[in-house]
Protein backbone atom coordinates (compact mmCIF):
# COMPACT_ATOMS: atom_id res chain seq x y z
CA UNK A 1 0.00 0.00 0.00
CA UNK A 2 2.79 2.43 0.75
CA UNK A 3 5.06 2.02 -2.06
CA UNK A 4 2.20 2.47 -4.21
CA UNK A 5 1.08 5.76 -2.06
CA UNK A 6 3.92 7.23 -2.34
CA UNK A 7 4.32 6.93 -5.53
CA UNK A 8 2.62 10.15 -6.50
CA UNK A 9 2.05 12.70 -3.70
CA UNK A 10 -0.13 15.11 -5.08
CA UNK A 11 2.03 18.52 -4.11
CA UNK A 12 -0.43 20.91 -5.22
CA UNK A 13 -3.17 19.92 -2.83
CA UNK A 14 -0.89 19.25 0.20
CA UNK A 15 0.27 22.91 0.08
CA UNK A 16 -3.18 24.29 -0.47
CA UNK A 17 -4.09 22.16 2.56
CA UNK A 18 -1.22 23.48 4.87
CA UNK A 19 -2.23 27.25 3.46
CA UNK A 20 -5.67 26.53 4.38
CA UNK A 21 -4.96 25.69 8.06
CA UNK A 22 -4.05 29.03 8.79
CA UNK A 23 -7.81 29.83 8.92
CA UNK A 24 -7.68 27.79 11.97
CA UNK A 25 -4.19 28.71 13.41
CA UNK A 26 -4.85 32.52 13.13
CA UNK A 27 -7.71 33.18 15.61
CA UNK A 28 -5.48 31.23 18.07
CA UNK A 29 -2.60 32.59 17.32
CA UNK A 30 -4.44 35.77 17.69
CA UNK A 31 -5.59 34.64 20.96
CA UNK A 32 -2.02 33.47 22.12
CA UNK A 33 -0.35 36.61 21.70
CA UNK A 34 -3.06 38.84 22.88
CA UNK A 35 -2.90 37.03 26.05
CA UNK A 36 0.33 37.38 27.08
CA UNK A 37 0.86 41.13 26.51
CA UNK A 38 -0.31 44.09 28.22
CA UNK A 39 -2.72 47.09 27.55
CA UNK A 40 -0.15 49.50 27.09
CA UNK A 41 1.58 46.88 23.90
CA UNK A 42 -1.81 47.13 22.41
CA UNK A 43 -1.80 49.55 19.32
CA UNK A 44 -4.89 49.48 16.90
CA UNK A 45 -2.54 49.10 14.21
CA UNK A 46 -2.79 44.99 13.16
CA UNK A 47 0.70 44.62 13.33
CA UNK A 48 0.54 46.20 17.20
CA UNK A 49 -2.41 43.96 18.04
CA UNK A 50 -0.28 40.38 16.27
CA UNK A 51 3.12 41.80 16.71
CA UNK A 52 4.64 38.73 19.69
CA UNK A 53 4.96 39.99 23.03
CA UNK A 54 8.09 41.82 24.30
CA UNK A 55 7.90 39.90 27.54
CA UNK A 56 6.42 36.24 28.06
CA UNK A 57 4.43 37.21 31.23
CA UNK A 58 2.28 35.17 32.96
CA UNK A 59 0.87 37.86 34.83
CA UNK A 60 -2.73 37.86 32.99
CA UNK A 61 -3.35 34.37 33.57
CA UNK A 62 -2.67 34.54 36.97
CA UNK A 63 -5.11 37.24 37.20
CA UNK A 64 -7.14 35.57 35.07
CA UNK A 65 -7.15 32.58 37.53
CA UNK A 66 -7.93 34.75 40.41
CA UNK A 67 -11.30 36.60 38.95
CA UNK A 68 -12.74 33.57 37.36
CA UNK A 69 -12.06 31.22 40.38
CA UNK A 70 -10.02 29.63 37.51
CA UNK A 71 -9.79 26.16 40.39
CA UNK A 72 -13.04 26.04 41.26
CA UNK A 73 -15.05 26.59 37.83
CA UNK A 74 -12.42 23.58 36.09
CA UNK A 75 -13.37 21.81 39.37
CA UNK A 76 -16.90 21.94 38.90
CA UNK A 77 -16.53 21.56 34.63
CA UNK A 78 -14.69 18.15 35.66
CA UNK A 79 -17.04 17.10 38.08
CA UNK A 80 -20.17 17.95 35.97
CA UNK A 81 -18.22 16.15 32.97
CA UNK A 82 -17.32 13.12 34.38
CA UNK A 83 -19.89 12.03 36.72
CA UNK A 84 -22.28 12.80 33.35
CA UNK A 85 -20.18 10.47 31.34
CA UNK A 86 -20.04 7.68 33.77
CA UNK A 87 -23.94 7.79 34.40
CA UNK A 88 -24.43 7.58 30.93
CA UNK A 89 -22.45 4.84 30.08
CA UNK A 90 -23.94 2.71 33.02
CA UNK A 91 -27.42 3.72 32.64
CA UNK A 92 -27.88 4.36 29.04
CA UNK A 93 -26.46 0.80 28.02
CA UNK A 94 -28.67 -0.61 30.56
CA UNK A 95 -31.39 0.68 29.03
CA UNK A 96 -30.24 0.32 25.56
CA UNK A 97 -29.96 -3.44 26.65
CA UNK A 98 -33.25 -4.08 28.48
CA UNK A 99 -34.77 -1.84 25.21
CA UNK A 100 -32.77 -3.72 22.38
CA UNK A 101 -33.41 -6.93 23.31
CA UNK A 102 -37.25 -6.67 23.75
CA UNK A 103 -38.34 -4.22 21.20
CA UNK A 104 -38.79 -7.20 18.19
CA UNK A 105 -41.28 -8.68 20.20
CA UNK A 106 -43.05 -6.13 22.08
CA UNK A 107 -44.77 -3.71 21.75
CA UNK A 108 -44.80 -1.90 24.60
CA UNK A 109 -40.79 -2.23 24.64
CA UNK A 110 -40.75 -0.51 21.17
CA UNK A 111 -43.05 2.17 22.18
CA UNK A 112 -40.66 3.46 24.80
CA UNK A 113 -37.77 3.03 22.42
CA UNK A 114 -39.30 5.60 20.57
CA UNK A 115 -40.66 7.78 22.93
CA UNK A 116 -37.17 8.04 23.95
CA UNK A 117 -35.69 8.73 20.34
CA UNK A 118 -38.19 10.97 19.02
CA UNK A 119 -36.67 13.11 22.82
CA UNK A 120 -33.85 13.88 19.98
CA UNK A 121 -36.20 16.42 18.03
CA UNK A 122 -36.97 18.29 21.42
CA UNK A 123 -35.23 21.46 21.76
CA UNK A 124 -33.40 22.65 24.65
CA UNK A 125 -35.01 26.04 23.66
CA UNK A 126 -38.89 24.79 24.84
CA UNK A 127 -38.03 22.78 28.11
CA UNK A 128 -35.71 25.47 29.28
CA UNK A 129 -38.03 28.26 30.79
CA UNK A 130 -40.24 24.91 32.44
CA UNK A 131 -36.77 23.05 34.14
CA UNK A 132 -35.58 26.35 35.20
CA UNK A 133 -38.79 26.58 37.56
CA UNK A 134 -38.79 22.51 38.14
CA UNK A 135 -35.52 22.22 39.06
CA UNK A 136 -35.47 25.16 41.52
CA UNK A 137 -38.89 23.40 43.05
CA UNK A 138 -36.93 20.16 43.21
CA UNK A 139 -33.72 22.06 44.85
CA UNK A 140 -31.89 20.85 41.61
CA UNK A 141 -30.47 24.09 40.14
CA UNK A 142 -27.15 23.62 40.96
CA UNK A 143 -24.68 20.66 39.48
CA UNK A 144 -26.53 17.90 40.23
CA UNK A 145 -29.46 18.76 38.93
CA UNK A 146 -27.31 19.98 35.62
CA UNK A 147 -25.66 16.53 35.47
CA UNK A 148 -29.23 14.53 36.07
CA UNK A 149 -30.67 16.69 33.07
CA UNK A 150 -27.52 15.88 31.10
CA UNK A 151 -28.24 12.05 31.94
CA UNK A 152 -32.01 12.69 30.04
CA UNK A 153 -31.08 14.84 27.35
CA UNK A 154 -28.07 12.52 26.09
CA UNK A 155 -30.34 9.35 26.44
CA UNK A 156 -31.95 9.50 22.69
CA UNK A 157 -28.74 9.86 21.29
CA UNK A 158 -26.89 7.68 23.61
CA UNK A 159 -30.19 4.73 23.65
CA UNK A 160 -29.84 4.82 19.46
CA UNK A 161 -26.57 4.22 19.36
CA UNK A 162 -26.00 0.86 22.25
CA UNK A 163 -29.31 -0.94 20.41
CA UNK A 164 -27.78 0.04 17.44
CA UNK A 165 -24.77 -2.29 18.97
CA UNK A 166 -26.48 -4.62 20.71
CA UNK A 167 -27.95 -5.67 17.34
CA UNK A 168 -24.67 -7.17 16.34
CA UNK A 169 -24.15 -8.86 19.64
CA UNK A 170 -25.28 -12.35 19.06
CA UNK A 171 -27.94 -13.34 21.40
CA UNK A 172 -26.30 -16.67 21.97
CA UNK A 173 -23.60 -15.53 24.40
CA UNK A 174 -26.24 -14.39 26.84
CA UNK A 175 -28.20 -17.49 26.45
CA UNK A 176 -25.23 -19.66 26.87
CA UNK A 177 -24.43 -17.63 29.73
CA UNK A 178 -28.30 -18.46 31.21
CA UNK A 179 -27.78 -21.92 30.62
CA UNK A 180 -25.09 -22.20 33.39
CA UNK A 181 -27.30 -20.35 35.92
CA UNK A 182 -26.27 -16.57 35.58
CA UNK A 183 -29.78 -14.21 36.17
CA UNK A 184 -29.92 -11.40 33.93
CA UNK A 185 -28.78 -8.98 35.41
CA UNK A 186 -25.30 -10.77 35.83
CA UNK A 187 -25.30 -11.70 32.11
CA UNK A 188 -25.52 -7.82 31.23
CA UNK A 189 -22.38 -6.92 33.71
CA UNK A 190 -20.55 -10.05 32.79
CA UNK A 191 -20.93 -10.44 29.22
CA UNK A 192 -22.79 -7.93 27.40
CA UNK A 193 -21.25 -4.46 29.08
CA UNK A 194 -17.81 -5.58 28.49
CA UNK A 195 -18.79 -6.55 24.86
CA UNK A 196 -20.20 -2.97 23.98
CA UNK A 197 -16.86 -1.46 25.10
CA UNK A 198 -16.11 0.51 21.91
CA UNK A 199 -19.61 1.64 22.20
CA UNK A 200 -18.59 2.82 25.56
CA UNK A 201 -15.61 5.11 23.70
CA UNK A 202 -17.76 6.78 21.51
CA UNK A 203 -20.94 7.72 23.71
CA UNK A 204 -17.82 8.97 26.70
CA UNK A 205 -16.28 11.04 23.67
CA UNK A 206 -19.83 12.75 22.37
CA UNK A 207 -21.49 13.40 25.42
CA UNK A 208 -17.96 14.63 27.18
CA UNK A 209 -17.39 17.11 24.09
CA UNK A 210 -21.00 18.64 24.58
CA UNK A 211 -21.02 18.58 28.00
CA UNK A 212 -17.67 19.94 28.70
CA UNK A 213 -18.58 23.23 25.91
CA UNK A 214 -22.05 23.87 27.09
CA UNK A 215 -23.28 26.53 28.06
CA UNK A 216 -26.83 27.11 28.25
CA UNK A 217 -27.68 24.22 30.34
CA UNK A 218 -25.79 25.53 33.24
CA UNK A 219 -26.43 29.01 32.32
CA UNK A 220 -30.68 28.40 32.88
CA UNK A 221 -29.95 26.08 35.83
CA UNK A 222 -27.26 26.79 37.81
CA UNK A 223 -26.95 30.54 37.02
CA UNK A 224 -28.01 31.46 40.66
CA UNK A 225 -26.40 28.76 42.58
CA UNK A 226 -22.96 31.02 43.08
CA UNK A 227 -21.20 28.11 41.10
CA UNK A 228 -19.81 28.31 37.78
CA UNK A 229 -18.69 25.98 35.17
CA UNK A 230 -15.50 26.93 32.91
CA UNK A 231 -17.59 28.42 30.09
CA UNK A 232 -19.96 30.01 32.55
CA UNK A 233 -16.97 31.32 33.94
CA UNK A 234 -16.35 33.55 30.73
CA UNK A 235 -19.74 34.51 30.63
CA UNK A 236 -19.76 36.15 33.68
CA UNK A 237 -16.08 37.31 33.31
CA UNK A 238 -17.14 39.15 30.15
CA UNK A 239 -19.84 41.31 31.48
CA UNK A 240 -17.67 42.22 33.87
CA UNK A 241 -14.49 42.50 32.30
CA UNK A 242 -14.84 42.51 28.76
CA UNK A 243 -13.21 45.53 28.00
CA UNK A 244 -9.88 44.20 29.10
CA UNK A 245 -8.80 42.56 26.28
CA UNK A 246 -5.40 40.96 27.58
CA UNK A 247 -7.04 39.47 30.21
CA UNK A 248 -9.85 38.13 28.72
CA UNK A 249 -8.05 36.01 25.99
CA UNK A 250 -6.03 34.93 29.09
CA UNK A 251 -9.02 33.82 30.61
CA UNK A 252 -10.48 32.21 27.77
CA UNK A 253 -7.28 30.31 26.85
CA UNK A 254 -7.24 28.96 30.03
CA UNK A 255 -11.05 27.63 29.22
CA UNK A 256 -9.46 26.24 26.06
CA UNK A 257 -6.40 24.19 27.50
CA UNK A 258 -7.67 21.61 28.66
CA UNK A 259 -9.96 20.32 26.08
CA UNK A 260 -6.93 20.84 23.87
CA UNK A 261 -4.97 18.96 25.82
CA UNK A 262 -7.37 15.97 25.95
CA UNK A 263 -7.38 16.55 22.31
CA UNK A 264 -3.81 16.07 21.69
CA UNK A 265 -3.87 13.08 24.00
CA UNK A 266 -7.11 11.30 22.81
CA UNK A 267 -7.55 12.39 19.24
CA UNK A 268 -7.57 9.32 17.27
CA UNK A 269 -10.19 8.03 20.00
CA UNK A 270 -12.09 11.44 19.43
CA UNK A 271 -12.26 11.71 15.69
CA UNK A 272 -13.28 8.00 15.67
CA UNK A 273 -15.62 8.61 18.15
CA UNK A 274 -17.27 11.62 16.73
CA UNK A 275 -17.34 9.52 13.29
CA UNK A 276 -19.18 6.99 14.82
CA UNK A 277 -21.49 8.64 16.40
CA UNK A 278 -22.91 10.79 13.48
CA UNK A 279 -22.63 7.81 10.86
CA UNK A 280 -23.60 5.07 13.41
CA UNK B 1 -36.22 -11.82 48.14
CA UNK B 2 -33.20 -14.21 47.28
CA UNK B 3 -35.27 -16.02 44.49
CA UNK B 4 -33.19 -15.05 41.52
CA UNK B 5 -35.70 -12.44 39.34
CA UNK B 6 -37.12 -13.05 36.12
CA UNK B 7 -35.22 -12.35 33.07
CA UNK B 8 -38.99 -10.06 32.03
CA UNK B 9 -39.01 -8.76 35.70
CA UNK B 10 -35.35 -7.57 35.29
CA UNK B 11 -36.05 -5.88 31.94
CA UNK B 12 -38.87 -4.15 33.99
CA UNK B 13 -36.88 -3.00 36.60
CA UNK B 14 -34.15 -1.38 34.36
CA UNK B 15 -36.64 0.33 32.28
CA UNK B 16 -39.09 1.46 34.39
CA UNK B 17 -36.98 4.08 36.88
CA UNK B 18 -34.80 5.07 34.00
CA UNK B 19 -38.00 5.87 31.96
CA UNK B 20 -39.35 7.54 35.14
CA UNK B 21 -36.21 9.96 34.95
CA UNK B 22 -37.02 10.52 31.29
CA UNK B 23 -40.32 11.51 31.60
CA UNK B 24 -39.71 13.50 34.57
CA UNK B 25 -36.91 15.82 33.03
CA UNK B 26 -38.26 15.80 29.53
CA UNK B 27 -42.02 14.70 28.70
CA UNK B 28 -43.27 16.92 31.56
CA UNK B 29 -41.31 20.27 31.31
CA UNK B 30 -42.40 19.63 27.80
CA UNK B 31 -46.17 19.11 28.88
CA UNK B 32 -45.52 22.14 31.35
CA UNK B 33 -43.80 24.55 28.40
CA UNK B 34 -47.05 23.70 26.26
CA UNK B 35 -49.53 24.77 29.41
CA UNK B 36 -47.09 28.03 30.17
CA UNK B 37 -47.86 28.68 26.62
CA UNK B 38 -51.65 29.26 26.86
CA UNK B 39 -50.88 31.67 29.81
CA UNK B 40 -49.80 35.03 30.53
CA UNK B 41 -47.09 33.71 33.12
CA UNK B 42 -44.53 36.03 33.54
CA UNK B 43 -41.97 33.21 35.26
CA UNK B 44 -43.47 34.00 38.87
CA UNK B 45 -46.20 34.72 40.53
CA UNK B 46 -49.91 34.68 39.17
CA UNK B 47 -51.40 34.21 36.09
CA UNK B 48 -54.39 33.74 33.78
CA UNK B 49 -55.48 31.48 31.12
CA UNK B 50 -55.45 33.43 27.36
CA UNK B 51 -56.34 30.92 25.00
CA UNK B 52 -54.98 31.08 21.90
CA UNK B 53 -54.25 35.08 22.60
CA UNK B 54 -49.80 33.92 22.59
CA UNK B 55 -49.75 32.53 19.45
CA UNK B 56 -52.16 35.26 17.77
CA UNK B 57 -49.72 37.38 18.94
CA UNK B 58 -46.65 35.66 17.69
CA UNK B 59 -47.64 35.90 13.90
CA UNK B 60 -48.49 39.65 14.15
CA UNK B 61 -44.93 40.44 16.27
CA UNK B 62 -42.19 41.63 14.04
CA UNK B 63 -39.75 40.52 16.31
CA UNK B 64 -40.55 37.05 16.56
CA UNK B 65 -40.92 37.49 12.46
CA UNK B 66 -37.84 38.94 12.26
CA UNK B 67 -36.09 36.37 14.25
CA UNK B 68 -37.07 33.08 12.30
CA UNK B 69 -36.44 35.21 8.88
CA UNK B 70 -33.08 35.76 10.57
CA UNK B 71 -32.34 31.78 11.78
CA UNK B 72 -33.36 30.25 9.17
CA UNK B 73 -31.67 32.97 6.59
CA UNK B 74 -28.14 31.46 8.72
CA UNK B 75 -29.51 27.78 8.74
CA UNK B 76 -29.72 28.04 5.15
CA UNK B 77 -26.48 30.40 4.36
CA UNK B 78 -24.10 28.29 6.56
CA UNK B 79 -25.63 25.01 5.68
CA UNK B 80 -24.12 25.41 2.10
CA UNK B 81 -21.02 27.19 3.21
CA UNK B 82 -20.37 24.71 5.38
CA UNK B 83 -20.85 21.60 3.07
CA UNK B 84 -19.21 23.29 -0.17
CA UNK B 85 -16.01 23.20 2.26
CA UNK B 86 -16.05 20.84 4.05
CA UNK B 87 -16.89 18.61 0.57
CA UNK B 88 -13.59 20.30 -1.00
CA UNK B 89 -11.77 20.00 2.06
CA UNK B 90 -12.65 15.86 2.60
CA UNK B 91 -11.99 15.55 -1.10
CA UNK B 92 -8.33 17.32 -0.49
CA UNK B 93 -7.82 15.26 2.86
CA UNK B 94 -8.68 11.93 1.14
CA UNK B 95 -6.50 12.99 -1.59
CA UNK B 96 -2.88 11.39 -1.89
CA UNK B 97 -0.87 14.20 0.35
CA UNK B 98 1.72 14.90 2.56
CA UNK B 99 1.02 14.77 6.68
CA UNK B 100 -2.35 13.25 5.83
CA UNK B 101 -2.86 12.10 9.86
CA UNK B 102 -1.59 15.57 10.98
CA UNK B 103 -3.36 17.67 8.50
CA UNK B 104 -7.01 15.59 9.39
CA UNK B 105 -5.91 16.12 13.11
CA UNK B 106 -5.94 19.56 12.64
CA UNK B 107 -8.56 20.54 10.39
CA UNK B 108 -10.43 18.75 13.14
CA UNK B 109 -9.46 21.22 16.19
CA UNK B 110 -12.32 23.30 15.85
CA UNK B 111 -14.91 21.18 16.65
CA UNK B 112 -13.42 20.64 20.18
CA UNK B 113 -13.19 24.26 20.80
CA UNK B 114 -16.39 26.04 23.29
CA UNK B 115 -18.76 27.67 20.75
CA UNK B 116 -19.03 30.18 23.39
CA UNK B 117 -15.19 31.06 23.43
CA UNK B 118 -14.83 30.65 20.12
CA UNK B 119 -17.13 33.24 19.96
CA UNK B 120 -15.39 35.92 21.67
CA UNK B 121 -11.96 35.14 19.70
CA UNK B 122 -13.96 35.79 16.32
CA UNK B 123 -15.16 39.05 18.03
CA UNK B 124 -12.38 40.69 18.49
CA UNK B 125 -11.56 39.73 15.20
CA UNK B 126 -14.50 41.25 13.34
CA UNK B 127 -14.26 44.40 16.01
CA UNK B 128 -10.64 45.34 15.43
CA UNK B 129 -9.00 43.40 12.95
CA UNK B 130 -11.23 43.27 9.99
CA UNK B 131 -11.96 46.76 10.12
CA UNK B 132 -8.30 47.56 10.20
CA UNK B 133 -7.65 45.19 7.50
CA UNK B 134 -10.55 47.33 5.26
CA UNK B 135 -8.54 50.84 5.96
CA UNK B 136 -5.60 49.01 4.93
CA UNK B 137 -7.32 48.10 1.62
CA UNK B 138 -9.13 50.81 1.26
CA UNK B 139 -12.39 49.12 1.48
CA UNK B 140 -15.58 51.07 2.54
CA UNK B 141 -17.89 48.33 3.65
CA UNK B 142 -15.05 46.86 5.47
CA UNK B 143 -13.12 49.08 7.43
CA UNK B 144 -16.24 49.44 10.01
CA UNK B 145 -17.29 46.47 12.07
CA UNK B 146 -19.30 43.90 10.76
CA UNK B 147 -21.11 43.54 13.87
CA UNK B 148 -22.14 46.56 14.13
CA UNK B 149 -23.88 47.04 11.05
CA UNK B 150 -27.74 45.16 10.85
CA UNK B 151 -27.02 44.60 7.23
CA UNK B 152 -23.49 42.15 7.55
CA UNK B 153 -23.73 41.20 11.41
CA UNK B 154 -25.63 38.20 10.42
CA UNK B 155 -22.86 37.36 7.79
CA UNK B 156 -20.32 37.34 10.54
CA UNK B 157 -22.47 34.87 12.29
CA UNK B 158 -22.33 32.53 9.48
CA UNK B 159 -18.56 32.72 9.64
CA UNK B 160 -18.11 31.28 12.93
CA UNK B 161 -20.61 28.85 12.78
CA UNK B 162 -19.24 27.40 9.31
CA UNK B 163 -15.76 28.02 10.94
CA UNK B 164 -16.85 25.52 13.99
CA UNK B 165 -19.03 23.02 11.78
CA UNK B 166 -16.74 22.41 9.00
CA UNK B 167 -14.41 20.28 11.01
CA UNK B 168 -17.08 17.98 11.61
CA UNK B 169 -18.71 17.62 8.41
CA UNK B 170 -15.35 17.69 6.84
CA UNK B 171 -14.27 13.99 9.36
CA UNK B 172 -17.87 12.73 8.30
CA UNK B 173 -16.93 13.14 4.74
CA UNK B 174 -13.86 11.78 4.86
CA UNK B 175 -15.08 8.54 6.47
CA UNK B 176 -17.96 8.40 3.64
CA UNK B 177 -14.99 8.98 0.51
CA UNK B 178 -12.97 6.11 2.21
CA UNK B 179 -15.99 3.66 1.92
CA UNK B 180 -15.91 4.35 -1.85
CA UNK B 181 -14.11 1.41 -3.47
CA UNK B 182 -11.39 2.01 -5.79
CA UNK B 183 -12.45 0.17 -8.36
CA UNK B 184 -15.09 2.30 -8.63
CA UNK B 185 -12.80 4.89 -10.42
CA UNK B 186 -10.98 2.35 -12.09
CA UNK B 187 -14.51 1.53 -13.98
CA UNK B 188 -14.60 5.39 -14.16
CA UNK B 189 -11.43 6.01 -15.80
CA UNK B 190 -11.92 3.55 -18.75
CA UNK B 191 -15.32 5.29 -19.12
CA UNK B 192 -13.36 8.09 -19.56
CA UNK B 193 -14.95 10.36 -16.52
CA UNK B 194 -12.83 12.93 -15.48
CA UNK B 195 -12.47 15.89 -12.67
CA UNK B 196 -16.26 17.21 -11.83
CA UNK B 197 -17.79 14.77 -14.20
CA UNK B 198 -16.01 11.89 -11.74
CA UNK B 199 -17.18 13.67 -8.90
CA UNK B 200 -21.16 14.16 -10.00
CA UNK B 201 -21.75 10.70 -11.15
CA UNK B 202 -19.11 8.06 -9.39
CA UNK B 203 -18.70 9.31 -6.24
CA UNK B 204 -20.92 11.98 -5.17
CA UNK B 205 -23.74 9.35 -5.58
CA UNK B 206 -21.69 6.71 -3.31
CA UNK B 207 -21.58 8.72 -0.19
CA UNK B 208 -25.60 10.57 -0.28
CA UNK B 209 -26.10 8.91 3.09
CA UNK B 210 -22.88 11.13 4.89
CA UNK B 211 -24.18 14.00 2.52
CA UNK B 212 -27.72 13.24 4.52
CA UNK B 213 -26.13 13.18 7.53
CA UNK B 214 -24.56 16.13 7.26
CA UNK B 215 -27.24 18.54 6.13
CA UNK B 216 -29.27 17.11 9.13
CA UNK B 217 -26.71 17.82 11.39
CA UNK B 218 -26.07 21.33 10.29
CA UNK B 219 -29.53 22.54 9.85
CA UNK B 220 -30.06 21.15 13.44
CA UNK B 221 -27.28 22.99 14.54
CA UNK B 222 -27.85 26.45 12.85
CA UNK B 223 -31.51 26.21 14.16
CA UNK B 224 -30.99 26.27 17.92
CA UNK B 225 -27.78 28.25 17.33
CA UNK B 226 -26.86 30.10 20.56
CA UNK B 227 -23.72 30.57 22.07
CA UNK B 228 -22.44 32.54 19.01
CA UNK B 229 -25.29 34.90 19.42
CA UNK B 230 -24.46 35.45 23.00
CA UNK B 231 -20.38 36.03 22.58
CA UNK B 232 -20.53 37.97 19.17
CA UNK B 233 -23.93 40.35 19.39
CA UNK B 234 -26.65 39.73 22.10
CA UNK B 235 -28.96 39.71 19.11
CA UNK B 236 -27.96 43.21 18.11
CA UNK B 237 -27.20 45.60 16.40
CA UNK B 238 -31.18 46.44 16.04
CA UNK B 239 -32.27 42.61 16.89
CA UNK B 240 -30.93 41.85 13.65
CA UNK B 241 -29.02 38.57 14.83
CA UNK B 242 -31.79 37.56 17.53
CA UNK B 243 -31.92 33.90 17.00
CA UNK B 244 -35.36 32.20 17.85
CA UNK B 245 -33.21 29.94 21.02
CA UNK B 246 -31.65 33.67 22.04
CA UNK B 247 -34.83 35.49 21.55
CA UNK B 248 -36.81 32.24 23.92
CA UNK B 249 -33.88 32.36 26.40
CA UNK B 250 -33.94 36.43 26.86
CA UNK B 251 -37.12 37.70 26.56
CA UNK B 252 -38.71 34.86 28.89
CA UNK B 253 -36.26 33.87 31.34
CA UNK B 254 -34.95 36.99 31.87
CA UNK B 255 -37.36 39.20 30.31
CA UNK B 256 -40.79 38.08 32.33
CA UNK B 257 -42.90 36.71 28.70
CA UNK B 258 -42.74 33.65 30.01
CA UNK B 259 -45.82 32.75 28.61
CA UNK B 260 -45.78 34.49 25.53
CA UNK B 261 -41.72 32.97 24.60
CA UNK B 262 -43.43 29.28 25.87
CA UNK B 263 -45.94 29.86 22.97
CA UNK B 264 -42.83 30.79 20.66
CA UNK B 265 -40.58 27.94 21.87
CA UNK B 266 -43.62 25.41 21.12
CA UNK B 267 -43.91 27.00 17.07
CA UNK B 268 -40.21 26.39 17.38
CA UNK B 269 -40.44 22.85 18.41
CA UNK B 270 -42.77 22.48 15.48
CA UNK B 271 -41.11 23.88 12.72
CA UNK B 272 -37.71 21.42 13.79
CA UNK B 273 -39.81 18.46 14.09
CA UNK B 274 -41.66 19.37 10.89
CA UNK B 275 -37.93 19.86 8.89
CA UNK B 276 -36.47 17.19 10.55
CA UNK B 277 -39.21 14.77 9.13
CA UNK B 278 -38.83 16.45 5.70
CA UNK B 279 -35.34 16.22 5.20
CA UNK B 280 -35.25 12.36 6.28
CA UNK B 281 -38.06 11.60 4.04
CA UNK B 282 -36.47 13.50 1.44
CA UNK B 283 -33.43 12.07 1.62
CA UNK B 284 -35.09 8.23 2.09
CA UNK B 285 -36.60 8.94 -1.11
CA UNK B 286 -32.89 9.87 -2.88
CA UNK B 287 -31.25 6.78 -1.44
CA UNK B 288 -33.98 4.98 -2.86
CA UNK B 289 -33.72 6.14 -6.34
CA UNK B 290 -30.13 5.35 -6.60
Amino acid sequence: MYEKMKARVNWPVTILLFIGLLTIIFPLYMAVVIAFKQPSEMTTSISGILSLPRTWSLSNFAQAMEVTDFWRSLGNSLLVTVLTVVLSILLHSLMGYAVGRNKAHSKVYNVVYLFIVSGMFVPFAILMMPLAKQTAEMHLANWAGVILLYVVFYMPMNLLLYTGYLVNIPIALEEAARVDGASTWRTFWKIIFPIMKPMHATVAVITALAVWNDVMTPLVIMAGSGQNTLPLAQLTFQTQFGTNYNLAFASYLLALIPIIIFYVICQKQIINGVVNGAVK
Amino acid sequence: MKKTLTAKQTYMLITIPILALFVCFNTVPLIRGVIYSFTNFKGFGDYDWVGFRNYIDLFTDPRIGNSYLFTIKLAIVATIVTNVISLILALGLNSKIKGKTFLRAAYFVPNVLGALVVGYIFQYIFTYILPELGKMIGSETFSTSMLSNENTAWIAIVVVCAWQNIAMNTIIYISGLQTVPEDVYEAGDLDGATGWKKFRYLTFPLIIPFFTINMVLCVKNFLMVFDQIMAMTQGGPAQSTESISYLIYNNGMKGGSFGYQSANAVVFFIVIVVISVAQMSISNKKEEQL
